[in-house]
This record gives structure tokens, sequence and C-alpha cells, in this order.
């Protein structure tokens, strides 16, 4: 037995086969244990059932704006006047502190245009409808400015009060701390007063 | 345990027993145990510390047969406790308030550490045990904060949670692990029930080596002199110390009933008797009061390092200023332990603690104009002590003498006999 354990030539025995095979068979064991352990903290069924929402958008008059809750967040849809939508457009793509799109209907690196913020998944840019995700960029607040009264910063869209960062009318984020556009959701619209996030 | 047993069974059944399990042996050893005769009072909040842990396990298990945690129900059920338990206003207002006398306390004991350099060798697994048993702590008290689903819990769980989503590539999926759906929601309180019942039990597991730890290296004191002779620098843990740190945990009490029956809202934020709203951010949120100096750090960087955007950049510091305390045996080059021998670094210390509570007043300040280049000054400071203060003076001061022992240092010259008093601790 001793002389087939040692081998003089160095060459792995049998039993130090076993016992490789047998730590790399506990190793697999302990992920295969670990891995439900950790996935059951994911999103359940029940909570991805609840992803899409239908809005009907036809109660919402010129320059209004509703907030929804879409997957236990706020999504705020913004009617927008004429002069929301120009003063969106004539922003420089220069003067953006982040230059993409974030809109999650539009695939590749695309330039925060206005036009690219009111993308939906099917059609042509609709520049009168803007939805965003409306959780600040930062820490998740929620950015004031949609209903009316409220304070919406010094580029007229929305203000996060939390830290101090400031939106402009295509939802871009201007001034503040906040490191990126409010997020495009996926959004198509069913009709022209019919949308659907998600 | 470091020191030969004293034990000696008494009865005939304590002998029988010891042969079997020598649980009496080991009670009675730990109350012999040789402690310095110098400690002041800075260390008796070891002790309260203990208390402060066996005094949040009992009312939170009280809590726990009356509270709901729904998202619909969890805040009702809450008022329920305050309004139709009995004595369930005093569990609450005993738990919540003793949060805060826990951090108090571990604050100060935290302080004690650094002045006396008992992180020092041979202590230094010792100190990072408290080090891990203070994050441990912080995760408890934070997740116990979102409970009663008030605004505050909501949007703070909402922030903090927010935090991990500035790790670069994963971060988005982390923060959807926490918060098991796309916003805080009730498998986010579900699991954080789960989790603030199970922490104070590592806790006490953590507590338990941590004790056993110094039980080994013995007790730093005041002087930083290691005991050499133990019938002349130390007397029995039990009476000496039972007794010491007995007087000192009624006093803390004292402190502790003034707030649970004079103003137990005091500590906490009128925001959380509002219930949670996913719709509506409260004007300003403001974490709990010990959180405060961490929460100045992280806001303290508003500006971009390179590829680190300021996002990223607040909460790398925030972590790391906790995490720094994990290296700071390493840090810190001198020998000398006690800062009574160190002049030069007793000033920096002390403008350490102005810093540490200059931070806590700007983080319940909003993030604007003055109070953000304050944060970032002190900020800088906080970071500057350890890595370069503590690394440096090492090198460079002239400690004074130190004393030959113990017996010597508590002595007014070696001439007098008689050991009248243990010189008092400097202020912090």
């Amino acid at each position: 037995m001793t002389t087939s354990d040692i081998q003089e030539d160095g060459e792995p025995t049998r039993r130090d086969f076993i016992h490789i095979f047998g730590a790399v068979t506990a190793v697999a064991g302990a992920g295969a244990v670990v891995w439900p352990l950790v996935s059951q903290m994911n999103p359940d069924a029940s909570v991805l059932a609840l992803s899409t929402k239908e809005i009907d958008l036809s109660s919402i008059s010129v320059g209004q704006a509703i907030k929804v809750m879409w997957q236990g967040k706020p999504v705020f849809i913004r009617h927008r006047t004429a002069a929301e939508i120009e003063e969106a457009n004539a922003t420089p793509l220069g003067a953006l502190k982040d230059s993409a799109a974030r809109n999650e209907n539009l695939a590749g690196s695309i330039d925060a245009t206005d036009d690219a913020r009111v993308t939906p998944a099917n059609g042509e840019a609709r520049p009168e409808w803007l939805v965003l995700v409306g959780v600040c960029t930062h820490l998740g607040c929620i950015p004031l400015g949609t209903a009316s009264g409220e304070n919406r910063g010094d580029y007229n869209g929305w203000f996060c009060p939390c830290h101090g960062s400031h939106y402009d009318t295509s939802g871009r984020i201007r001034k503040g701390p906040a490191p990126e556009n409010l997020l495009v959701p996926p959004y198509e619209f069913l009709s022209d007063s019919l949308v659907k996030i998600g | 345990m470091s020191h030969p047993s004293t034990y000696n069974p008494g009865s005939g059944f304590e002998k029988w027993l010891d042969r079997r399990l020598p649980i009496v042996r080991m009670g009675s050893d730990f109350m012999d145990f040789p402690t310095p005769k110098n400690l002041n009072y800075w260390w008796t909040f070891g002790g309260i510390l203990t208390v402060c842990l066996v005094i949040q396990i009992i009312t939170g298990v009280v809590l726990a047969m009356h509270y709901t945690p729904h998202v619909d129900m969890a805040f009702a059920s809450v008022e329920h406790i305050m309004r139709d338990v009995n004595y369930g206003w005093l569990m609450r207002y005993v738990h919540t308030n003793g949060a805060s006398m826990f951090f108090i306390a571990v604050y100060i004991h935290m302080f004690r550490g650094l002045y006396y350099g008992s992180y020092k060798e041979p202590r230094e697994v010792v100190w990072i045990l408290g080090v891990v048993i203070f994050l441990l702590m912080m995760a408890t008290a934070f997740m116990g904060y979102v409970l009663p689903w008030g605004q505050m819990s909501y949007w703070g769980a909402t922030v903090i949670t927010n935090l991990f989503s500035a790790i670069p590539l994963i971060g988005d999926d982390i923060r959807t692990l926490l918060w098991g759906g796309f916003s805080v929601d009730n498998p986010t309180l579900n699991r954080f029930y789960s989790l603030h019942y199970l922490l104070p039990f590592a806790i006490f597991g953590v507590v338990a080596i941590h004790i056993w730890g110094f039980h080994t290296s013995g007790n730093n004191n005041p002087s930083g002199v290691e005991v050499k002779d133990i019938k002349k620098d130390t007397v029995p843990f039990h009476p000496y110390y039972t007794v010491k740190d007995g007087f000192a945990i009624v006093v803390f009490f004292i402190l502790f009933a003034a707030f649970v029956f004079f103003n137990p809202n005091g500590l906490g934020h009128p925001d959380n008797y509002i219930e949670a709203n996913p719709l509506s951010t409260p004007a300003s949120i403001v974490p709990e009061w010990y959180f405060l100096p961490f929460y100045a750090i992280l806001r303290a960087i508003t500006f971009d390092i390179g590829p680190i955007s300021s996002k990223l950049g607040g909460v790398i510091a925030m972590f790391s200023s906790i995490l720094v305390l994990f290296v700071l045996p390493w840090l810190d080059t001198s020998k000398v332990r006690s800062m009574r021998f160190r002049p030069v670094a007793r000033m920096w210390f002390i403008i350490f603690v102005v810093a540490c509570l200059a931070l806590g007043w700007l983080g319940g300040k909003p993030a604007e104009g003055i109070y953000v280049m304050w944060a970032q000054i002190f900020t800088a400071y906080y970071f500057g002590f350890f890595l370069i203060i503590l690394p440096l003076l090492g090198l460079m001061e002239t400690p004074k003498q130190l004393p030959r022992s113990i017996a010597e240092s508590v002595l007014k010259s070696p001439n007098t006999a008689a050991p009248d008093h243990v010189a008092p601790a400097p202020a912090e």
C-alpha cells in the first residue's frame, strides 16, 4: 500500500486524486446551496408580475404633469408646452452634465437631444409627452416639480430637495450632485391617448 | 485565559461538576481576572455597552411580539404598541433611546481606545473585533430605524440602499438584491426585520471573542505600561471593577432614564411619525444623530476625482472612514501607547475629537454653501489624522518619560507608600 501512495516521479497519486475530487465536489455543493439562498433575495414572481402599467393620457391638459406608480417607483408624465419643448431643443449638448440619452427605448449610445428623450419604443419621437422615472439619479429621492406650484429648479423642470439637483424641461441633469439624466423607462403608445409603461 | 486558575471547588458537587464541565471555574476565573489597578472611569464603558446590548435584546424581543412587518400594517402596529400594549410605550422608548445610548457609549469607548493606544500591540485583534462590532451595530441600527415605516424610515432606507448603486458594473444588481424589488417595498421591510432580529446575536458572539481577546493580552490601562508584577500592578476584577462598573452603569442609567421619561423623542426626527409615502420625499432627509459624521463625509465629496464620480467618491470616502480603523494598529508608528506621554499627539487627538463632533453637526445641516466647505476641511483632517499625522508623529515626536510600572504610575513618588488616588483621566 505504501508504495502506491508515494510515487518517486512526483506524479499525483490515487490518494491526491480523491482529495482533490472530494474538495471540488464539496465546493460545488456549497455553491449549489448558496445560489438559492442568494437568489431568494431577488424580486419574486409577484413583484415581476406587476412590471407593466397602462395609463390614459386624455385627461392631462397641456402644461400639466402627473405621477403614476410603476414598479414601486413614481413615473412622471408631463404634457409639455411648446415653450418647454423649445427650451429643451435650444439647449446645446455641450451644456449638459450627462450627454447620454438614458432612454431605455433606444439601443446603443445616443446623445441626449430632446428628441432622443421623448422617443417611445414604437414610432417617432412625440415631443409633447415626456415620460420619466421620477427618481433622482443621485440617491433616489423624488424630485419636485410635477404638481403645480412646486419648485421646478433653475431650469424649469424638476428640483430634488434632498441634495439640490436641478433637471431641465427634458429631465436632464443640469446642476447639482446627480450624475445622470432622469431615466426614461420603456414605454410605448398603444393609441394616441394610451401609453404602456414597462 | 491568561492567568493561572484560582478556583477551588468548595463542595462535593462542584468537584464532581468541575471534572465534567468546568463552567463554575470559568465564571470564577472571569471574576478573578487580574485587572490593572489604575483603570479610570473611561474604562467603565465596556461594561456599560454590555448592559446596553442586553437591554436592546430584551426590549427588542418584547417589541417583536407586537410588531407586524408589513408595509400596510407596520406603522399602525408601532402606534398599537405605543397606545394599546401594556407598557408598550416604555418598551419602545427604552429601545429607541437605548440605541442612542448604545452609540454614545460606543463612541466614548472608541475615543478611549484611541487616546490610550488600546489598539497597539498586542491588542490589534481586540481592536479589529471592536470595529467589526461597530459595523454590525451600524447595520442593526439602520435596519431597526426602517421598521416603524415612517417617512424617515422609508427615505433613509432609499438613500442608503442607493449608495450601493454607485459601485461600478454590479451596483444596480446589488441594489435590486437588497430591495427584493424595484424600490424599497414590502420585501425590503421583511428582510430588514429578519436581519434586525439576527444581528444583535451576531454582535453578542463577537463581543464574547472581543472579551476573550483582552483576557488573553490583558487590559490596557491609562499609563499604557504593561503589567509587570501581578501582585503590585493588578487587582481582581471582582469586587474592584464590578463595583466601579456598577456605579458607572447606575450613573449612565440616570442619563438614559432622563431621555426615556422626559424627552423620549428628543433624539428622533418628527417626520418619522408620518407614515411612509413613496410618492413624496421629505424636505430634508436626515439620518439618526449617530450616523451624522459619516453622512457629512459622504456629502463632502462634491467633485469628481478622475474617473470616479462625486457619487462614488462620497461612498468610498464614507466607507473608508470606518475601514481605516481596521489598519490603524499599523498606521500608528509610535511604540508609546498612552497619549498621556505623547503631548504632541494629544494635541492632534483633541483636534480630531473636535473634527468628529463638527462633522456630526455639519451632517445635520443642508449640504450647501459654507457647510460643504467646512465638511470638506474636517473630512480632510479626519483622514489626515490617521494617514499622515499618526504615521509621521511616531517617528518625529519625543515622548515623555514612561513610568517603570503601573504601581509606580499611581504613586505620587516612588517613596510615598500610600496609593491614595488613581490619577484622573485627562479631559477628552
